[in-house]
């Protein structure tokens, strides 16, 4: 087929960042699927719990003090997050070092607490029902905290790597400051299920 | 490098230069041997994989249906046991469902979505790459299975208590449990690049209201596998943990639910049902404007229709429960809601029919299946609101009416339109064209041996023939309709086997497809048959919604992409307009090595829970691998 040039591409960026970017709309995707998880988790919740003649089974509320200093690390932990997302936007690389290692760490201390959780929930998973839901709750994000932890290690290594400095490498820590304000954000329902449902 | 020494560069390309083409080509090629096919990232090699892969679950899970149709032929026969059947029908439905149905549409969304929205690859290459691998684990594990007699016996929705730790044998629904994750991850993933592609790397100018129908039908198709397959795969996944560690999820001494199941199951399976009929609605539209040679009627309406559809769809799946004592109010809501889904479908047909009636259709076999599916798509349509009704659906539950039912809506609504999809792209993904001679006979046959088989299973049911029994007594009136109905499948399955023979002799020997066969107007046939590997020469510049009829013998182009790495368009999502130039990743072997890790997990987990744990270090190295990148020209910017 014959051709008609009416435009020439060649002054695009070669990367787009944000929305232009492709990694910004596949991580998009995969948190609406794995929001998906979630929000069928807690729909579970509350299914099992319309069945049980009490909320929950044969077992006292769960400890607050684990899963309360978890959601304040949590919590606490989007504030660098988002200055990192800022620093990979402005490309400054020292800054955004800098800011890995600390989401790192503080990607791993609530690692401490969820340890703490679990002990804390005063039941088995293969106990009852209630049990089961709860243990998988909390499995579900201990699972997404030790990906973006992951995540976030390879990514440090890479940003002190010669790999470093590059627009694609600043789109994935902004993609990976996103990701972990979805862990952050899917924490916050869950807690309350988990913790204050059963106090009601 | 051009006569002065240079590398040839853009400018070079749009001034002809076949140099500058050559090295384009060789830019985006896969290089030859093992390892290469292994690494390929190239969405039409990989989409070619999907779709033979799938046909070729097709043609083994029909011949498990020919198997179940000898046992069935007359009663009390020996043919096949009790268990073996059981097996057998598990595997016939799982397969038909998850290795089949949902996969082959995928495939064809992998190879065409990216040539028909004008781009030169999917996005997220690799995860293609491992998507495809990641299906064919899951679908070897399930067949292995078989072969070795320990295939699921549970029915391909795996209800429980009978798949549940109680009554569930051995590792039988294990497996099929792991079966569905395999082939959900794997959905998900070609979802998720369906999505992006679509959404960015349109050509330029390919506005929302110019995007293909088929392009539409795989976007909505890809959200409804987002949003349902979240809940089988929740389903799967407490089913195996109350298999191996004990959980009760749906033990109801231990304060679960076994409707729980249910629920999850059909809140993924109904809407299931229409990610495999809703690329079919994209498929007949495109079939349709190109037999009649003009515009689809009721672009907008078709659109419209397809996302009510999609939205619909997840409203639907208390009707699979309407025997299992639901309140009444409840049964009311899905049944009414059952029945609206009709609107927007009569809202297809409808268009299509104007399309028909206002065109020119030339019978060619793709129309012709196209008809067929119309036929037959309508007339399960209607079955569909009869089951839609609680007083109906309690008398032929679980009967042989609901197996008619679901084969006309499944086999009527996706696999007429996929095999006339066949012959329609064959000659684009092939570069050559299929027998229009066998292609009438394979039609004939497929149209006649079906309804021949199908309808009489409706009576079948009316006269209170259950389904998944593996034999009847001869005192019973079923013999006479079996027969009948085992004899037709042959016959339908002469249709494929003439259909099969056909593709494999055209894939060699069948007459060399020009560029555009059919004057058909988007953009996949602007380029030569089969296409090269960077799909376009230059990016095609979209200025209407039928951009091959509308150019007058040339296509608007874009100019300026480097030739020396993989460079794709990044368009805005909803005008089409240019963001940026984006690297497209090269061939790898990690997502080959991570689907395998990843394999490794997922089967070590049906017998061990630390098999999740020991092996998430060799998917977390491998992804590494994965993401880590190399010094190509890729990670400039």
């Amino acid at each position: 087929m014959k051709e008609r040039v009416v435009a020439d591409l060649s002054k695009l960026p070669l990367h787009g960042l944000g929305s232009a970017s492709l990694t910004f709309w596949g991580t998009s995707a995969f948190m609406l699927i794995e929001g998906m998880g979630f929000a069928l988790a807690i729909v579970v919740y509350f299914y099992l719990m319309s069945l049980a003649p009490h909320w929950p089974i044969e077992a006292p509320a769960p400890d607050l003090l684990p899963g309360t200093i978890l959601t304040l690390l949590l919590l606490v932990s989007i504030v660098p997050n988002m200055l990192v997302a800022r620093w990979a936007k402005q490309r400054d690389l020292r800054k955004v070092r800098v800011g890995l290692i600390v989401m790192t760490l503080l990607g791993a201390s609530p690692l401490i607490p969820r340890a703490f959780e679990f002990r804390a929930l005063h039941i088995g998973w293969d106990d009852d029902a209630y049990g089961s839901i709860i243990w998988t709750m909390l499995g579900l994000h201990a699972t997404h905290i030790i990906t973006d932890l992951i995540d976030t290690i390879v990514l440090a290594c890479l940003m002190f790597s010669k790999h470093g400095d590059n627009a694609r490498r600043y789109g994935d820590v902004e993609d990976n400051a996103l990701y972990w304000n979805f862990v952050v954000l899917a924490w916050l329902p869950l807690y309350g299920c988990i913790y204050w449902v059963p106090r009601l | 490098m051009t006569g002065s020494g240079r590398p040839p560069s853009p400018a070079d390309l749009a001034a002809g230069s076949e140099e500058a083409e050559a090295f384009l080509r060789r830019t985006w090629s896969t290089p030859s041997g093992f390892l290469a096919a292994l690494s390929t990232v190239d969405h039409k090699i990989i989409g070619r994989r999907y779709v033979a892969t799938a046909f070729v679950f097709l043609i083994l899970g029909g011949v498990l249906a020919l198997v179940m149709r000898i046992q069935l032929a007359f009663p009390e026969t020996r043919f096949i046991s009790a268990d073996r059947y059981n097996q057998i029908f598990t595997v016939h439905g799982s397969n038909m469902m998850f290795l089949f149905a949902v996969p082959v549409m995928e495939a064809m969304a992998v190879y065409l979505v990216p040539l028909m929205v004008g781009t030169r690859n999917i996005a997220f290459p690799r995860l293609n790459a491992f998507s495809y691998w990641i299906y064919l684990a899951g679908g070897l594990l399930l067949w292995i299975s078989l072969a070795l007699d320990t295939a699921p016996d549970v029915g391909w929705f795996s209800y429980v208590p009978l798949a549940g730790p109680q009554y569930g044998v051995g590792k039988r629904a294990d497996l099929w449990a792991q079966m569905i994750t395999f082939t959900e991850v794997s959905a998900l993933a070609v979802a998720v690049e369906i999505v992006v592609t679509v959404f960015k790397l349109r050509a330029p100018g390919m506005s929302l209201d110019r995007i293909p129908v088929f392009v539409w039908s795989m976007l909505v198709t890809a959200f409804l596998v987002i949003l349902a397959m979240p809940a089988i795969m929740f389903a799967s996944s407490s089913l195996i943990l109350d298999r191996l560690v004990g959980t009760q999820f749906y033990n109801p001494a231990e304060g679960g639910d076994v409707l729980l199941w249910q629920h999850l199951f059909w809140f993924f399976g109904h809407p299931e049902v229409y990610i495999i009929f809703l690329p079919a609605v994209g498929i007949v539209s495109a079939i349709i404007s190109t037999f009649t040679q003009r515009p689809v009627f009721g672009y907008m309406p078709l659109v419209l229709a397809m996302i009510a559809t999609g939205i619909l769809s997840f409203g639907l799946w208390v009707h699979h429960m309407f025997v299992a004592g639901l309140p009444r109010l409840g049964s009311s809501f899905f049944t009414a809601s059952s029945m609206a889904i009709a609107i927007p479908a009569g809202t297809q047909i409808f268009c299509w029919l104007a399309t028909l009636w206002d065109g020119r259709p030339v019978f060619k076999t793709p129309l012709l299946f196209v008809i067929g599916f119309l036929i037959t798509f309508v007339i399960g349509g209607l079955t569909g609101v009869m089951v839609a009704s609680v007083p109906l659906d309690s008398q032929v539950h679980d009967t042989y009416f609901v197996v008619a039912h679901f084969h006309y809506v499944l086999i009527g609504g996706s696999v007429f339109p996929l095999i006339g999809a066949i012959y329609y792209w064959f000659p684009k993904m092939t570069g050559r064209m299929m027998s229009e001679r066998s292609g009438r006979w394979a039609f004939g046959l497929i149209f006649t041996g079906f309804h021949l088989t199908f309808f009489p299973m409706h009576i079948l049911g009316l006269q209170g023939m259950p389904r998944r029994v593996y034999t009847y007594p001869p005192e019973l009136p079923w013999a006479g309709l079996n027969l009948f109905v085992s004899l037709s499948a042959f016959i339908l399955a002469g249709g494929f086997l003439v259909f099969f023979i056909d593709a494999l002799r055209s894939f060699r020997h069948g007459p060399r497809a020009g560029p555009n066969p059919w004057n058909a107007s988007t953009l996949e046939w602007a380029v030569p048959s089969p296409p090269p590997p960077y799909n376009f020469r230059h990016i095609p510049v979209v200025e209407s919604r039928e951009p091959l009829w509308m150019s007058d013998e040339t296509l608007a182009v874009a100019t300026g992409l480097r030739l020396d790495r993989r460079e794709l368009i990044v368009s805005s999502v909803t005008a089409g307009e240019p963001e940026a130039r984006e690297a497209s990743p090269a061939d790898s072997i990690w997502p080959f090595l991570a689907a395998i890790a990843t394999g490794i997990m997922l089967i070590g987990s049906i017998f061990s829970p630390w098999a999740v744990v020991w092996g998430a270090a060799p998917v977390a190295i491998t992804l590494t691998g994965w993401f880590w990148p190399k010094q190509t020209r890729e990670d400039e910017s």
